[in-house]
């Protein structure tokens, strides 16, 4: 694989950029694999890179309906952070984060890591409190952590509404300067690359019709472009696992909701940070172009269709305007949304199933794009190793019978709980 | 924006309604023997489908009457709405 490097940037420029190797390859699917991940998105991605890196299983393949990239890692707001209370998450996440600040080394690729920080904001004493028995958590964990009283949020952000006369004021917040952003495209192709180069087959535009499943145990999948044997399956297709799962007669505790996010008119400098309002649901970051990057709530209802809806963009915006009043002076660039595997605890699965063979990584509700390398990094063990790693022993697929539910913040599908 | 045929009040826009999932689902009958995974299946599992599917929305800013609606998952299309009680065939 040719590196990209400053050298082959000048090295290229004498013929005008024509002579650079593709990223990665074209293949027609083989007839058998070891392993078959489904969905090229940026954790099935990821998955196929760690197989190949971490447990040295080339024989993989990525099975995708549409392109690389096209889904959820092409549509969220690109925010990394790892600031959660309880250990499954916060041992995972900051697994991750230690993956994210080696990336762009890791893959050759730039994937513009840019850990500029995420304030939380609060608004009642009782928030107050809140965020500092998190942030002790938090740091109990080994995860940077910063409770910030009013002061101090008002220095690093001014452009928020200090005023007096407002129905949530600002009473701090808790920040965790670690955190950042990334390029998310570049996240998706920066993995395929690699993986490609190790030998993965990255195979796309071929739709999974159904499963070769006999006496409990997986032996390949059917596909628009034929049948392909492989002795493992993985499941890494976010909005589309329930479609998947009513092939295979399983239900899961997830629901598909539709999410939004838009962009604004790039505008100056003006926000070093990502900031969530603590009243609601929003936050906001700046991007490297300058438009304000702003998300907040699902839709609400039970959606496939990838495109949303304006009420629930008036409402988002509407804390954003009470949380920075500026933002009201901008100009709406692009609003777009996805369909997110809502499960019912708000926290995600990487497990095996009741079929020998076939693994299961979904539920990643609002938060998918941070939990890409250490999605991947787990899944790739827990299928190489065919049993589950620490760090993703609590996102079980049981624990919804057993009781172990792991209540973040208890936003999974039901928005109007939180 | 969604437009519901509210089954008591007429049509009225989404703004007006809260939703409540999937109508299909059944509480399992109190006073009979339940299996943890008929429980299960009642408060977690779901199908989720893409497609028509039977749910439940309450008119929360009108009538606060809880309604069936069946509605497409992918087009968003709304074919029919139903009292909570109605048998829907």
């Amino acid at each position: 694989m040719q590196k990209y490097s400053i050298f082959n940037l000048v090295k290229n420029a004498f013929s005008n950029h024509e002579n650079w190797d593709l990223a990665w390859k074209d293949p027609t699917p083989k007839e058998e694999y070891d392993v078959v991940i489904i969905g090229g998105g940026g954790h099935g991605l990821a998955t196929a890179y760690y197989l190949a890196k971490e447990h040295n299983i080339t024989k993989v393949a990525i099975i995708e309906k549409g392109w690389i990239g096209g889904g959820n890692v092409g549509r969220n707001t690109t925010i990394i952070r790892s600031n959660y209370m309880h250990d499954e998450n916060g041992l995972f996440s900051e697994f991750g984060m230690d993956l994210w600040r080696r990336m762009s080394q890791d893959l050759n690729y730039n994937v513009m890591f840019s850990p500029r920080g995420i304030i939380n904001l609060a608004h009642s004493d009782a928030q107050m409190n809140a965020y500092a028995r998190r942030g002790n958590s938090m740091r109990l964990n080994g995860i940077d952590a910063v409770l910030l009283n009013r002061e101090q949020v008002k220095e690093i952000i001014p452009m928020a509404d200090f005023s007096d006369n407002v129905r949530f004021p600002i009473f701090g917040g808790l920040m965790q300067p670690s955190a950042g952003t990334a390029r998310h495209d570049a996240v998706a192709w920066g993995y395929a690359r690699q993986a490609d180069s190790m030998g993965v087959d990255i195979i796309q535009n071929c739709e999974v019709i159904g499963f070769d499943v006999s006496a409990g145990k997986i032996n390949g999948i059917r596909t628009s472009r034929g049948n392909i044997k492989a002795k493992k399956v993985g499941l890494c297709v976010a909005g589309s696992t329930n479609i998947l799962a009513e092939k295979l007669n399983m239900t899961l505790p997830i629901e598909t909701h539709l999410l939004q996010a838009c962009v604004s008119e790039p505008i100056k400098p003006v926000l070093d940070n990502v900031v969530t309002f603590g009243a609601g649901h929003f936050y906001v970051s700046q991007s490297d172009k300058g438009e304000m990057v702003m998300g907040g709530d699902l839709d609400g209802y039970n959606s496939y269709a990838q495109r949303g809806n304006l009420p629930t963009l008036q409402h988002v915006l509407t804390e954003g305007i009470a949380m920075m009043p500026f933002l009201s002076k901008l100009k709406m660039l692009r609003t777009w949304g996805g369909i997110m595997d809502m499960s019912m605890d708000g926290s995600p699965i990487i497990d095996k199933t009741h079929i020998e063979g076939l693994y299961l990584n979904c539920g990643w509700c609002y938060g998918g794009f941070k939990a890409t390398p250490a999605s991947g990094w787990t899944f790739a063990h827990t299928i190489a190793q065919d049993r589950v790693h620490e760090l993703n022993a609590g996102y079980s697929l049981n624990r919804f019978s057993t009781g172990h539910l792991i209540d973040e913040k208890g936003l999974g599908t039901k928005t109007w709980i939180s | 924006m969604l437009y519901i045929n509210c089954p008591h009040c007429g049509m009225r826009s989404q703004n007006e309604f809260s939703y409540g999932g999937d109508a299909s689902v059944k509480r399992p009958q109190l006073n009979k023997e339940i299996s943890d995974k008929d429980w299960d299946d009642f408060v977690y599992n779901r199908k989720s489908l893409r497609g028509k599917h039977l749910e439940l929305w309450q008119h929360i800013s009108g009538c606060r009457q809880w309604i069936k609606v069946e509605r497409d998952t992918a087009t968003h299309e709304i074919f029919r709405t139903f009292k909570a009680d109605e048998e829907v065939a």
